[in-house]
């Protein structure tokens, strides 16, 4: 034997996911939804998720840089899916700089202040969302129209028209406009189709589990069947409830963030149902006509508690 | 149809490198080298001096306490030094040297087969306990032990381990496919000793081939009346055929999936009324009792993608590695990691001049594009680790808190309870050697 030999402590083999796998996995399973939202909306939104994405990869080589670590992490793809993410949740008329100045809050702020990859407390996308909601919360709800209803009257998302009770207008949005995203709304959570193909995508290569997305709809789905129905209780329009608004984006891609979500199953389905409750009651009862983002980030200040109280019972804790 | 076990994980398996080839006899090395210490518990005395000449099969050191093992010769010769050596799994053990002089006869004698029926519990029991038989499974435990629990724990299910879950191991696989019979005889007497109602055989379905020859034994047993002595007509004994997930063969997951119960944490399998031995041993257990002979040689898969031939083959315990060279055609490229045992939970060698042990299932010679190198990175708490997990534990969280030297909470999380499989940092997307951290904070907790 010419050559040293490694020694090293088992296993000795391991599985080939690596971490940047699976960042560009999902950011594979978020781009039909990307590429709906510029066909939709049209090239400012290509604009928007552009500038988001290089805002975001700059921002976190710079922190870097400033914290003397290792640039290179830059490429682990987890800057590049803060980045997507922002966009979409971002409406498609914005101006450049409102993604670049979310981005670069959620990377400096939502994400290395805490210590970086791994070490958030908040979803960093939706930390850059908040902000940008609180620093102009115009831009953030001025929405545009699908490219051929131009001449439309109203601009208004389904969850803004049933904020301000217009039934009627309610009444006469088609479901397959809701699935298709055929109405106003941020880049990319108006078209259902394209985020429930990708979230199928990431479910079946068990990039995430059903726990956290199917808890978080099922809770909403109840709630506002239970609630919010124009005819009493038990009433409300669920399939309406689940398919507007930021639900399907949020379930799938940002409530199973792992790094500000809870480690095991049950603490998932707490967290999911959590999330569906203050979803529900946020859409329902404040000002906002949607919730998804704050009920995450309340969740995510709970996840470590979560945690804690639901580490899993090992085999054989029972006394025989 | 089996019950299965929460976690675990699924690697390629590696195995059609040597699952067809038949076990090749046994190769007779010029020089062994016996450690005193191959075996769970307290190390064998040496009862021989250098300079003595020694025949196989004779014993060269004798038990001590309980749970202990004696050793015998695995060649005829004489000892030439009786000093520390390493083994595959410590640098530093007293073990006992033989050499051939050139004129020994070194074929393994049998005795005339016994009339087992007419022996009792105790004598069987005193035959495997003279024989030097430990779990060939790789814990190496003294199966005289296994085999005499307490009273307080009464034994009504006896589990024959042929799951043989870790990749490239395929040593168990075929002595199912070729001593078949010679399985169900020692198993006939495990059952007399125990005295137990039921027995399974529990072997993964990706060795089909082992379950059909295993079950067209035991219908051919089945239909000849007073094979099973031992059987009452009450008795089950059946194949169970277990879903191929590792880390299925360990004894908490056998249990489980065979019979559905769940061993306490810090337990053993007899605390639910079952005893497991690993297919190598129930062999053994039928050669010593059937032909008196004692443990001297055992079988081993020899694989990886570095050899030229991969092989199974009948080894005299004592060989050193280096020797074996030839069994296996030397090599076509040269090795990166030499492992004895699994690529799961086997041992890195950084020598090959080191003897082949009872516990020793394998050796893997395994290349660059086979390991992983890959660097360490953040965890980023996708819960992997806890999805496969068998004991059910938080691999990441435990990791934390043995970090930052809270072996307290570690212990409170249930560390204790690993019991060191690998499959959280076989999974870990992030590369983290999740195992490293177990492994420290067990040996803390265990010094404290």
């Amino acid at each position: 034997m010419n050559n040293p030999l490694n020694v090293s402590i088992a296993p000795h083999i391991k599985d080939p996911i690596s971490t940047r796998k699976i960042m560009w996995a999902v950011i594979l399973a978020l781009a039909p939804a990307g590429a709906a939202g510029v066909f939709i909306f049209g090239l400012n939104s290509l604009v928007v998720i552009a500038a988001s994405i290089a805002a975001a990869m700059i921002t976190e080589a710079l922190v870097l840089a400033v914290r003397k670590k290792d640039i290179k992490a830059v490429y682990d793809g987890s800057a590049i899916l803060t980045g997507l993410l922002l966009a979409y949740n971002i409406p498609p008329g914005s101006p450049v700089w409102i993604p670049i100045a979310g981005s670069f809050f959620a990377i400096a702020i939502g994400k290395q202040a805490f210590g970086g990859l791994g070490h958030n407390i908040f979803n960093p996308a939706l930390a850059g969302r908040a902000f940008l909601m609180i620093s102009w919360p115009v831009y953030m709800t001025t929405w545009q129209n699908p490219r051929w209803k131009v001449d439309a009257i109203t601009q208004a998302t389904p969850l803004a028209l049933y904020k301000h009770g217009d039934l009627e207008a309610l009444r006469r949005i088609p479901y397959m406009d809701l699935l298709l995203g055929n109405h106003p709304g941020c880049i990319g959570e108006v078209c259902a189709i394209a985020l429930l193909a990708g979230a199928a995508f990431l479910l079946i290569k068990k990039y995430i589990t059903w726990h956290v997305p199917f808890i978080y709809i099922l809770t909403v789905a109840f709630t506002s069947w239970m609630f919010n129905g124009s005819k009493g209780l038990f009433t409300g329009d669920a399939l309406f409830f689940v398919l507007s608004g930021g639900l399907l984006l949020g379930a799938f891609f940002m409530a199973t963030d792992y790094v500000t979500g809870p480690l095991g199953a049950r603490g998932k389905i707490i967290f999911g149902v959590g999330c569906g409750i203050l979803t529900f009651v946020i859409r329902r009862f404040s000002g906002y006509p949607e919730g998804v983002s704050y009920a995450i980030l309340i969740m995510n200040a709970l996840t470590p508690t979560i945690d804690r109280y639901t580490f899993p019972k090992w085999f054989g804790w029972r006394k025989a | 149809m089996s019950y299965g076990f929460y976690g675990g994980i699924h690697p390629s398996s590696s195995k059609t490198l040597t699952s067809d080839r038949p076990i090749k006899k046994s190769f007779i090395p010029k020089k062994v080298v016996l450690p005193l210490l191959q075996h769970t518990g307290s190390a064998a005395e040496a009862i021989v001096l250098v300079g003595d000449v020694v025949k196989v099969g004779q014993l060269i050191a004798k038990s001590t306490g309980f749970i202990s093992s004696p050793v015998h010769a695995s060649i005829a010769g004489k000892v030439t030094k009786i000093g520390y050596s390493p083994t595959p799994t410590n640098s530093r053990v007293l073990s006992i040297t033989i050499e051939a002089q050139g004129d020994e006869d070194q074929d393994i004698k049998s005795t005339p087969p016994r009339d087992i029926s007419a022996m009792t519990a105790e004598e069987l029991l005193n035959i495997i306990k003279d024989a030097g038989i430990v779990g060939a499974g790789g814990a190496a435990f003294p199966t005289y032990v296994k085999l005499s629990p307490p009273k307080t724990k009464p034994i009504d299910t006896v589990i024959i381990n042929g799951a043989e879950c870790e990749p490239y191991l395929t040593c168990d696989h075929r002595l199912m496919l070729e001593k078949t019979s010679q399985i169900f005889k020692g198993l006939d007497i495990i059952l007399k000793i125990l005295g137990a109602k039921n027995a399974y055989i529990a072997i993964e379905d990706n060795k089909l081939s082992a379950i059909y020859a295993m079950e067209r034994e035991l219908r051919k047993i089945q239909e000849r009346s007073g094979f099973f002595p031992h059987k009452k007509s009450e008795h089950m004994i059946k194949v169970v055929p277990l879903s191929t997930k590792y880390p299925q063969g360990a004894e908490k997951q056998v249990v489980k999936a065979v019979t559905n119960r769940v061993i306490p944490a810090g337990g053993l399998p007899m605390d639910v009324g079952c005893v497991v031995q690993n297919v190598g041993t129930v062999f053994a257990i039928y050669e010593a009792v059937y032909a008196g002979k004692p443990m001297i040689e055992r079988v081993i898969t020899i694989t990886g993608s570095c050899v030229k031939e991969p092989v199974n083959m009948w080894v005299r315990l004592g060989t050193i590695l280096k020797d074996l060279e030839p069994s296996f055609g030397g090599f076509k490229k040269e090795p990166k990691e030499i492992i004895i045992g699994g690529p799961m939970m086997g041992v890195s060698q950084y020598t090959m001049d080191v003897p082949i042990t009872k516990g020793a299932s394998g050796v893997l010679f395994l290349s660059e594009e086979e390991l992983d190198r890959s660097e360490e990175s953040v965890c980023i708490r996708c819960g992997k680790c806890l999805e496969v997990c068998a004991m059910g534990l938080a691999p990441t969280a435990l990791m934390q808190r043995v970090k930052k030297d809270n072996f307290a909470d570690a212990k409170d999380l249930g560390i204790m309870n690993c019991f060191e499989c690998g499959a959280c940092a076989y999974s870990c997307p992030a590369k983290i050697p999740l195992l490293d951290y177990m492994k420290f904070g067990k040996s803390k907790l265990l010094s404290v």
